[in-house]
């Protein structure tokens, strides 16, 4: 918040509030749980989500564990049926709507406007909302857990099984509703990154000098802003089927149940691009830095993004082989599908030909980028056996899905997210996260995920079905294949993938309470993230950057030297920085934390749960919302000038700070 | 995409404003392309109950489809004073179109109870849901309209409105305009095409 | 983000008659409309309807919503929901076999 005074940047700005808006004055405080919670900092609410994220994801963690321990022998006993079905689905809907969808946008929220040589996102308190509307929704989705019990449809709900008839507890009414919400911060999310990218791009910078990684961060959010509304659509139609007597999916008065699934996987044919391409994006900037090469095929990377997003409309209804389409629209489908491959192949034989010939350095952070591309190749393989559609008709519903998918999005999507982990974390923390522990982490990840999912391909084509809660000796078989050696071992596997991800959180703890400060640029990194201190200033960059080339951090290092047509070193990072601190911009104003974001996302779940219980209530959420609303609208994003109280610490700040408890 | 800000240093240029309300109403196309093709694939699907021809009164709809179109017009009118910076205009246009889109919404009630006293309710038929969420869908948007037009006027009249005036006034129109090319694809598809 | 006023003032260009002149062949198109419900077209019919709600679409995104005289970024986020959801939306009631009833 507030004006930076050179050359004292570190002193904490005074804003004191002239007027009201609404009727609160702003909040002012610079430290403390208020500069959090009120906070529209891009950086803070980055971590903000990442550290949501990261608590959801050892949520829906140990829904899988329960779900291996209950299949690791025959006759599982650890849950019932019905537990078992609200377990799977939670699961999956934890990890996809609340770990991984918004691990990105905490990635995206913290390093696109670093990457873009901005100072903040196009509209801060937009991204404020985005980030508590997502935390509200998760928490309303895993309220139903102890009001009656979680959704249990499967994360897809397919109608009719999830009409009030099969799913009578409140679960699916929480799921409907709270997917609801937070698809609100998605949108908002996307609208915000969006117009970021278009217009807050440092001088230079043209489209096709942007980072890869900002560039499959835009394609996401393009999906996002498409897939959202459609989504909403499904919901809303559940919703009214559900607590207002509509009879979308009621087949007894005609309805058609496929309407439901054609709307479900319109949106979430996209959604599986927008879990996997800000990995995509992650890998591209990791592999390059460690490579000491530029990446190869810059364009053919950011273009085959663009591609896969387009293509991705046009695949959805390859989820639904089974349902009896007819022949024409498989056909289509199918051959769709077997195109959007092309685009994907493209990514790897670009990262594969980065790596070619470079000097590689195998830190965690390269690690974990080369374990992507081989476990997606993987799960990529397997996929493309799914576009045959007789094939997949044998697959369809089998553990060879589940197989599947998660070499996509563990072997994929996760193991992008923990390699911008070690990769960024010096920059976000200012502290090297330990390499040895890295080591472990990654490598008891890769073996325990490998042999997790593995044997799912042999228990898939077995035929041991999905969400089948308990399996019996009697029909296991015999031999090599026979479901209960491998449905042990992955169970066994699944422990070994909790330890390397316990690996991480100690990590964590470890680096936290090593005193050791990171270098300025540890990597020797190439884009413009690292060209500020770490962690970044409040401001980002003491002057805004002018961009000449792609990579233009790694161009203000190296030259190419003449004789040789070899880059070298002509100025170090620390340089940089300092010439930049020599040229400070004076009198940087930012966007100033706002109360409003918090209240208007906390009236969304209280109108969600009136509408389950009781509309009163949804009367009180409406108030709320509106009341938030008028603050908002009335409250310019920046305090105005006069506001801004240069040199004179102390007045009026405590006395201000205390009215608003 | 990639024509865009070639020519200019640092950014397009624009307002970030307008650009977000571009982008969200393109994502609105998604939304309501969602409830007019679930209406069309339900419209025919009556158990029993009043078929779409049979209820509805073109006459009458007519009218108030014409009243929101010409509230288009009001609101163009207002933007344009807005730009002008006719303080007084501004208002007036504001609200004359609050008031028709008030009359459109009107309209709408009216409608939605003679068909609910003609037998068809939310839970009568497919055709009952899928063409109340609809248009309820669509006059929930305009009496979003409304609420803000009218906050617009009551915020202008104190001159405390942050940023520029002629760009707010700017931003409700286009959502207003949106919600009225909404209701000229409704109109058509729902109402004067029958199954 | 500042506006370029003198740019503005250009995209702004048309005037109030301007505007009312749109919104009276508008009128006359919803006239044209409705007259169809009286007036039997025969085959004509359903492109007659057709083709007239995309005019009236096309004319008051271009004219009230300025997108005609706005820069061409708007145009594409516009458009690209509007052609997107046409395109998908007409596959999906395509699949329900809905255009061959």
């Amino acid at each position: 918040m507030a004006i930076i005074e050179r050359p004292a940047p570190t002193v904490p700005a005074i804003v004191t509030p002239t007027s009201t808006y609404g009727l609160l004055k702003r909040p002012v405080s610079t430290t403390g749980w208020r500069s959090w919670v009120f906070t529209v900092d891009h950086k803070k609410l980055g971590i903000m989500y990442a550290a949501t994220a990261m608590f959801f994801f050892i949520v829906g963690g140990v829904e899988a564990l329960l779900i291996r321990l209950q299949l690791a022998a025959p006759n599982g006993k650890v849950l019932n049926a019905d537990l078992y079905n609200q377990m799977f689905t939670m699961h999956a809907t934890t990890m996809v709507f609340l770990f991984v969808m918004p691990m990105a946008a905490g990635f995206a929220n913290y390093f696109v406007p670093l990457q873009i040589g901005a100072r903040d996102v196009a509209f801060p308190r937009l991204n404020a909302f985005g980030f508590w509307a997502f935390l509200f929704g998760g928490i309303f989705l895993n309220l139903a857990w102890f009001l009656g019990g979680a959704a249990d449809g499967g994360w897809f709900m397919y109608a009719p099984n999830s009409g009030p008839v099969f799913s009578p507890s409140h679960g699916v009414d929480f799921w409907a509703l709270g997917l609801q919400i937070t698809g609100i911060a998605s949108l908002t999310g996307a609208i915000n990154l969006i117009i970021t990218v278009l217009n807050m791009r440092a001088p230079g910078m043209t489209l096709m000098k942007m980072p890869i990684f900002t560039w499959m961060i835009t394609v996401v959010q393009f999906l996002l802003l498409f897939a959202v509304p459609v989504i909403t659509v499904a919901l809303f139609l559940l919703s009214f089927q559900r607590n207002f007597g509509a009879q979308f999916f009621d087949v007894a008065a005609g309805a058609d149940p496929l309407l439901w699934q054609h709307l479900f996987w319109i949106f979430g044919h996209p959604e599986v691009y927008i879990l996997i391409l800000p990995s995509f994006g992650i890998v591209s900037e990791v592999l390059p830095v460690f490579s000491r090469k530029p990446l190869f095929g810059y364009p053919f990377v950011v273009f085959s993004g663009a591609a896969i997003g387009f293509v991705g409309w046009g695949v959805w209804a390859h989820h639904m082989f089974a349902s009896g389409l007819g022949p024409v629209s498989v056909a289509v489908f199918s051959l769709t599908t077997m195109a959007i491959a092309v685009p994907t192949g493209v990514k790897i034989i670009n990262w594969t030909l980065t790596m070619w010939g470079g000097k590689l350095w195998f830190t965690t952070a390269m690690k974990f980028a080369i374990g992507l591309i081989v476990l997606f190749t993987v799960g990529g393989l397997s996929g493309v056996t799914h576009a045959v559609a007789p094939s997949d008709t044998q697959q369809t519903d089998t553990y060879y899905i589940v197989a599947h998918f998660h070499y996509v999005l563990f072997g994929g999507a996760v193991l992008g997210i923990f390699s911008g982990f070690y990769y960024w974390w010096p920059k976000v923390f200012g502290k090297m996260l330990n390499e040895k522990i890295g080591s472990w982490n990654f490598w008891l990840m890769v073996i325990g995920l490998n042999m997790t999912f593995g044997p799912m391909h042999i228990l898939g084509l077995q035929g041991q079905p999905r969400r089948m809660y308990q399996w019996t000796e009697a029909r296991a078989g015999e031999g090599f294949f026979n479901l209960a050696f491998w449905n042990l071992v992955a169970s066994i596997g699944s422990f070994i993938l909790s330890v390397g991800i316990l690996m991480f959180l100690i990590n964590v703890v470890v680096t936290a309470r090593n005193p050791k400060k990171a270098p300025l640029d540890p990597w020797n990194a190439r884009s413009l993230e690292w060209m500020t201190s770490n962690p970044p200033k409040e401001h980002n960059f003491d002057v805004i950057p002018t961009v000449h080339h792609l990579d233009e951090f790694f161009h203000q290092k190296f030259e190419e030297d003449e004789a040789t047509h070899t880059m070298k070193q002509v100025r170090t990072a620390e340089e940089i920085m300092a010439e930049q601190e020599r040229n400070a911009d004076k009198h940087i104003h930012m966007p100033s934390p706002s109360y409003w974001p918090i209240v208007l996302a906390f009236g969304l779940p209280i109108i969600t749960f009136g509408l389950i219980y009781s509309h009163l209530i949804s009367v009180v959420g409406g108030v709320i919302v509106l009341f938030a609303a008028y603050g908002w609208a009335l409250e310019s994003s920046t305090a105005p000038d006069s506001d801004f109280e240069t040199n004179t610490p102390g007045t009026g700040l405590d006395k201000v700070g205390a009215n608003h408890d | 995409m990639t024509d865009v800000a070639h020519d200019h240093a640092s950014s397009t240029g624009i307002s970030n404003v307008k650009l977000g309300m571009w982008a969200f109403l393109g994502s609105e196309c998604l939304l309501f392309g969602g409830l007019i093709s679930t209406y069309m694939l339900y419209r025919g699907r009556v158990s029993g109950g009043p078929r779409p021809s049979q209820i509805f009164d073109i006459p009458f709809t007519s009218v108030s489809s014409f009243v929101l179109l010409m509230s288009s017009l009001t609101m163009v009118l207002a933007v344009s004073a807005a730009h002008k910076e006719d303080d007084r205009k501004t208002n007036l246009w504001l609200t004359v179109t609050a008031l028709l889109g008030a009359t459109f919404v009107g309209g709408q009630v009216y409608e939605f109870t003679a068909f609910y006293k003609e037998g068809l309710g939310f839970s009568t038929s497919l055709f009952g849901s899928s063409f109340y969420t609809l248009t309820g869908f669509h006059g929930v948007h305009v009496t979003v309209g409304i609420i803000m037009l009218m906050s617009l006027v009551g915020i202008l009249k104190r001159s405390s409105v942050p940023g520029k005036k002629a760009e707010v006034v700017e931003m409700i129109g286009l959502y207003w305009h949106f919600v009225d090319i909404v209701w000229i694809i409704i109109f058509t598809l729902v109402y004067l095409i029958p199954v | 983000m500042t506006t370029n006023t003198a740019e503005t003032k250009q995209e702004h260009g048309m005037s109030d008659a301007g505007y009312i002149r749109i919104a009276i062949i508008l009128a006359a198109i919803t006239g044209l409309e409705v007259s169809t419900y009286y007036v039997d077209f025969g085959v004509l019919f359903l492109p007659a309807l057709l083709i007239m709600m995309v005019i009236k679409f096309v004319m008051v995104v271009s004219y009230f919503m300025h997108l005609k005289f706005d820069n061409k970024i708007f145009s594409f986020l516009f458009y690209a929901g509007l052609v997107l959801a046409v395109g998908v939306y007409a596959a999906f009631l395509a699949t329900f076999k809905f255009f061959i009833q």
